[in-house]
């Protein structure tokens, strides 16, 4: 579904990716984990080319992305994101902050986009919220809204910026079952995150990188239990 | 003479002179502010012959004074066969010059926008325009509202420099007055009076509106 060719990025002089190389197939739950600073976030800011590669290719859906005439959002309607911070719009209503796209973007009309909107809400758990500001709920609550606004758009894939690092650790909890749902349902998604039991739980494939390369990847049960490079017994040695 | 037969006995200068100082103040700060929304979002385009006219702009616009802006906008361009009415001149002027000023607090303001609004505006398929006016100008708006407060206040007062060439403002009206009467403090007294219940009024207007768009900031 995805396909990253000798992808490489730097910022100024300082190289962050390189050379990856990685394809992500539908349906996959496909975790991306490594220590900071390894090009993980990144890579995956690539992916919706929210970040310029510097070379190489990302094919999406027999779509070359990183064409100078490809239409990117386009692309981006069918790639949905959530960021460690979350980002909502704080000057909409939590129901507004969902809908936004769908009616814009999608053309779709307000009161389609509303059921929708409010069955996404009733999915994460905040149906109550629906006329809340962001303002007015916790990280946790921002979080799950912010899912619930990236699938209103019905993407064909999910991508997540440690979602969880940025939350009070008693409400990681409620995040991660939304995304466990989301996985379950057979959403193709690829994940960056430092929760080492969820995606050991979850993924289907662990994606280990470290200095702007790929290391290892494989199964969780591969990788966590019988890594095979150094540096990922190292890395693993740390956080588990 | 006491101050109230004079105002009574010279409204119809006065009443004149708010008419031109509200036309003028009310045009200057609506076509400003179009103007200056244009001219910040030039100063931040990709495209350096865009950013390279609009600092042009703001730079010689804002190094400049106003008198001389209004000079020759109303005698100067005589010479290239443009002429304006004193209120068309004194109109352009304040356009213009609000513009600038206006542009730099909003540049201000779309620069303060966390960037991660604009990166979840465009993950979601927004193009750059749609995510420029849903989600970062809203914003931007909300947060120099009390700098754009204190520009619409700032051109309603140097509105009166028009009264040079013969707008018929406040100003104007007031040394009529002094002329007929030979009395020089008593229609400054009463002009400064109007200004400020003008000013007064529209800073307590723009209050009203900070705290309504305040609204989604109650926790």
């Amino acid at each position: 579904m995805i396909t990253v060719k000798n992808l490489y990025k730097s910022f100024g002089k300082l190289e962050i990716l390189k050379g990856i190389d990685l394809d992500i197939f539908k349906g996959e739950v496909v975790v991306v984990i490594g220590p900071s600073g390894s090009g993980k976030s990144t890579l995956l800011r690539c992916m919706n080319l929210l970040e310029t590669p510097t070379s190489g290719e990302i094919t999406f859906e027999e779509q070359v992305i990183t064409d100078k005439r490809h239409d990117i959002n386009e692309t981006r309607e069918k790639m949905g994101m959530v960021f460690q911070q979350f980002n909502l719009f704080p000057h909409k209503t939590v129901l507004q902050n969902i809908t936004l796209a769908p009616i814009k973007v999608k053309k779709q009309s307000p009161s389609e986009a509303e059921v929708i909107g409010l069955d996404l809400l009733q999915t994460v758990g905040l149906a109550h919220k629906q006329d809340a500001y962001p303002s007015q709920l916790s990280g946790g609550q921002k979080q799950r809204i912010a899912i619930a606004r990236a699938l209103a758009m019905q993407p064909h894939v999910m991508l997540f910026d440690e979602p969880t690092s940025a939350l009070d650790p008693e409400m990681v909890g409620e995040v991660l079952e939304v995304m466990k749902k989301l996985a379950e349902g057979g959403m193709t998604m690829v994940i960056v995150t430092h929760e080492m039991g969820f995606a050991r739980e979850v993924g289907d494939r662990i994606v280990f990188m470290d200095g702007g390369q790929i290391i290892e990847q494989g199964t969780p049960a591969e990788l966590f239990g019988n890594p095979q490079n150094s540096r990922t017994r190292d890395f693993l040695s740390k956080v588990l | 003479m006491n101050i109230f037969t004079m105002i009574y006995e010279y409204r119809s200068y006065f009443l004149t002179g708010i008419q031109y100082t509200l036309l003028l103040a009310v045009i200057g700060v609506i076509f400003g502010f179009m103007l200056g929304i244009v001219i910040s979002l030039m100063r931040m385009s990709r495209f350096w012959l865009l950013r390279f006219l609009g600092t042009i702009w703001v730079e010689c616009i804002r190094g400049t004074p106003m008198l001389v802006q209004l000079f020759i906008i109303h005698y100067g361009l005589v010479s290239f066969g443009i002429k304006f009415t004193p209120v068309e001149s004194g109109a352009v002027t304040l356009i213009i010059n609000s513009s600038a000023y206006l542009a730099e607090i909003f540049r201000a303001g779309i620069q303060g926008v966390d960037r991660g609004q604009a990166e979840a505006a465009r993950s979601l398929g927004m193009g750059s325009g749609m995510t420029m006016r849903h989600i970062i100008l809203p914003q931007a708006l909300k947060s120099v509202l009390p700098a754009i407060g204190n520009e619409f206040i700032t051109v309603i007062k140097e509105s009166s420099i028009v009264s040079i060439i013969g707008v018929a403002d406040l100003m104007y009206g007031a040394q009529k007055v002094s002329g007929i009467t030979y009395d020089f403090l008593t229609p400054l007294l009463i002009i400064a009076l109007i200004y400020l219940i003008i000013t007064f009024s529209l800073s307590k207007l723009l209050g009203l509106y900070e705290r309504r768009l305040n609204a989604s900031d109650n926790r």
